[in-house]
């Protein structure tokens, strides 16, 4: 049992990365309202992020930032630097679905799917 | 929001440290922590403060979309072109060593342009997307909405 | 002497300048704004990069790996592009398309973008292909996610570009837009898994240390995060839902190099991480291969051939038949044997062709009569026969018909089945061409046998789309009867990667 509890508690980071993860993948799934998807997309995405750079932590270690001194601890930097490009990613990604929501927008007056998924019905079939 | 004092004065007064700050980590990123992703957004946050307390239209006219939309392609013709530079000198794609007397002088010079490049974009991108937004409000918001 | 420096530059430089012309090109097409200046620049573009790709492949078959440290920081530590005979059999059919789309858009274009957003089109399309190239040359597996998602930001937005017509598209975009995110943070998690095991993010080095480790509880998250996120990307049978609408309300030009490059490209990273990194030593690796992957894409071949032939809407009954046609390849792939690995990577090529060409017929058709309902296409036949010849002849490639390409691929799928001593897999593919029959004859049936509506408005379709279609259907047509080189690079490639099955034979 004090294992158990002991491997949880030490894997803390991961757990919130599965409960952030799950979280972000639910609302993407459950939410008719675009702008929602997109933010559950974002919980996502964050997830991963935290993932990564926790994946990288060094306990004890600082900023892997070269200060001079010999001998310093630091902690891994390149999923840093990988997460910088994917938060890049993700922001571009979120422009873009945003963008694209603001079309739906003006084009059917909802960004309800519901509502849209109706109208396409109505509409000739493609 | 034009007409709100504070506001304005408070903006006016913020926002050349914001861009001496951007400038700091866009030059500085070689040193310490920093970079052209990080300096690019806050140089960005700057003028979209200013579009936000002034409104688009006079932010346009200080920046013009045409400007923005350049810069957009020139941040990364620049980072490419840096990389293209170094393989005409002879050296593989993106290796500076051959821009300085000494790798570590080309090194230096060649990731400073590359950063200059990705801040650049990152800017410019950052300003085009707040401005394709807000520039598409139907009314601009109202006062007392806030 | 100049030309001889130059032949040495390009020659030096040729696995980044495959890239790099594209996504140099992009943001100049930005900068010169005039619609007709930019075409020109993305068309020379993507003929360069074709030519460049071309000269790849020719140099690998002849020297073998070619290996190019970017920045100069050496492999494992730096990023690394690497063509081998995989890749580089790969990356000539994504700037071949490239070369035959972007004229076909010139001629296509102006009914979906207007002229001033035309220069921003084809800087997207430049993007696309930037990326889809930078995926396969990479050597650097966090590369491969970045170039993908270069490659798939651009395709929603060139979905989205079919707005302006119907305004279905946006909501295509968007769906396509949440789902390619999805497989694609799957799939970089995937690639956080195994930098946890390995400490390296470089194929070759991941490789290595793959198969030298045994595989533990964090390769095979790794292994199950990449599967379903690229099978996202590749449309793999549940994870199929972004495609049909995707492929339907998209520009036809956009359709036409979507269906032909950005499946194929995530089919490849699935073979490379499958083959190369993995190398399914692991029995978990390979039981999932057999039970759960090998499963899927039969069942893909056969639901979404049927859902096919009771489509109404001729982009969407091909974009199912393209769904259909991912689970041959995921078929062949999971065969695990080398002559299942050529089968199926035949039928990237040939498919990538056929398809190119019939959804480039297709567009003709829609942009003369405004339609692609097959009930407004009765009779159409009579009036369009051309344009019915050449869908006619991509949906016999479908179908499978010898002297097609379609028939080469499907031929090399059933003999690598039968050698396998998998006779039931050999039978369900002949079988599923049936169906393939059934929504082609449906085409057939009603484009030459309907009443034909004589009020109908044809409007003349410009030289631009004919001669890249017509050019395309040739090559495909072509790969049919002269299947030599693309079987031997088939064969060669599928050797490379899976060396220690050599004595078994192409």
């Amino acid at each position: 049992m004090a294992d158990l509890i002991r491997s949880i508690a030490g894997h803390y980071n991961y757990w919130m990365f599965v409960i952030l993860m799950m979280t972000g993948l639910f609302i993407v799934v459950s939410r008719g309202n675009l702008i929602k998807k997109i933010a559950g997309l974002n919980i996502f995405q964050t997830s991963v992020f935290l993932f990564y750079i926790s994946m990288g932590k060094v306990t004890g270690g600082t900023a892997p930032v070269n200060t001079g001194r010999a001998g310093e601890v630091y902690s891994n930097p390149l999923p840093h630097v990988l997460i910088l490009t994917a938060i890049v990613v993700g922001i571009a990604t979120t422009a873009v679905g945003l963008a694209l929501a603001v079309r739906i927008k003006e084009s059917y007056g909802s960004i309800e799917e519901d509502v849209i998924e109706d109208m396409h019905r109505t509409e000739r079939p493609a | 929001m034009e007409h709100h004092l504070v506001l304005r004065v408070v903006s006016k007064l913020i926002i050349p440290p914001i861009l001496l700050f951007g400038l700091y980590v866009q030059f500085h990123g070689d040193h310490g922590a920093g970079g052209g992703f990080q300096a690019g957004v806050i140089i960005a946050v700057a003028f979209i403060l200013y579009g936000l307390v002034f409104g688009i239209p006079r932010l346009l006219r200080v920046l013009p979309w045409r400007f923005i939309r350049a810069s957009m392609a020139a941040g990364v013709l620049l980072y490419a072109g840096t990389g293209a530079a170094s393989m005409l000198m002879g050296a593989d794609y993106l290796d500076y060593a051959p821009f300085g007397a000494t790798p570590v002088e080309g090194q230096h010079l060649g990731i400073l342009l590359v950063e200059l490049g990705v801040g650049i974009t990152v800017a410019s991108v950052m300003l085009a997307i707040f401005i394709a937004f807000a520039a598409r409000l139907p009314s601009q918001i109202k006062d007392e909405e806030w | 002497m100049i030309a001889g420096a130059t032949a040495g530059f390009i020659a030096k430089h040729l696995p980044v300048l495959v890239v790099l012309v594209p996504l140099m090109a992009a943001p100049a097409c930005l900068i010169t704004g005039n619609r007709h200046a930019t075409w020109a620049i993305a068309t020379l573009a993507s003929w360069t990069s074709f030519a460049l790709t071309v000269a790849l492949f020719i140099r690998v078959a002849g020297q073998g790996p070619l290996s190019y440290s970017l920045g100069g920081w050496a492999a494992p530590f730096g990023i690394e592009y690497r063509a081998d005979a995989l890749n580089a059999f790969i990356l000539p059919l994504i700037a071949g398309i490239a070369s035959f789309a972007l004229p076909y858009a010139r001629g296509s274009i102006g009914r979906d973008v207007e002229p001033r957003q035309q220069n921003l089109f084809y800087s997207a399309l430049l993007l696309c292909l930037a990326g889809l190239l930078g995926v396969t040359i990479t050597g650097d597996v966090f590369n491969i996610f970045v170039f993908l998602e270069i490659s798939s930001l651009a395709s929603y937005v060139l979905v989205a570009a079919g707005g302006g017509r119907d305004r279905r598209a946006f909501k295509a975009a968007f769906d396509y837009l949440i789902m390619g995110t999805i497989g694609a943070s799957f799939f970089v998690i995937g690639i956080g898994f195994l930098y946890m095991a390995t400490g390296t993010l470089n194929i070759a080095d991941l490789a290595h240390r793959l198969a030298t480790a045994p595989a533990d509880r964090t390769v095979r998250m790794a292994y199950g995060f990449i599967l379903v996120g690229i099978g996202l990307k590749l449309a793999m049978m549940p994870l199929h839902q972004w495609l049909p609408n995707a492929y339907s309300y998209a520009p036809p030009a956009v359709t036409a190099f979507l269906a032909a490059t950005a499946t194929k490209v995530s089919l490849y990273v699935l073979i490379r991480f499958l083959y190369t990194v993995f190398g399914l030593d692991d029995p978990f690796e390979a039981q999932t291969l057999k039970l759960l992957v090998m499963p899927l894409g039969i069942i893909g071949i056969f639901a979404a051939s049927t859902v096919a032939i009771f489509q109404n809407d001729i982009r969407r009954m091909f974009a199912w038949s393209s769904i259909a046609q991912a689970g041959y390849m995921l078929t062949g792939i999971a065969l695990m044997t080398p002559q299942g690995l050529a089968a199926s990577l035949v039928n990237i090529v040939n498919h990538g062709l056929t398809k190119g060409a019939l959804f480039m017929a297709v567009g003709m058709l829609t942009l003369a009569t405004g339609t692609s309902r097959l009930s407004d296409l009765r009779g159409i036949g009579r009036t369009m026969p051309w344009t019915m010849a050449a869908i006619l002849a991509g949906g016999l490639g479908l179908i499978g018909v010898p002297l097609t390409a379609g028939f080469i691929s499907k031929w090399a799928l059933v003999s690598a089945a039968l050698d396998a001593g998998q006779w039931w897999l050999a039978g369900a593919v002949l079988l599923s061409s049936l169906l393939a029959l059934g929504y082609v004859w449906r085409i057939v049936e009603t484009a030459c046998f309907g009443k034909a509506d004589e009020t109908r408005v044809i409007e003349p379709v410009p030289l631009a789309m004919v001669i890249p279609a017509w050019g395309l259907l040739a090559v495909s047509l072509y790969a049919g009867v002269q299947p030599a080189l693309i079987m031997e690079g088939a064969n060669a490639a599928a050797r490379s990667l899976l060396p220690h099955l050599t004595g078994v034979g192409g």
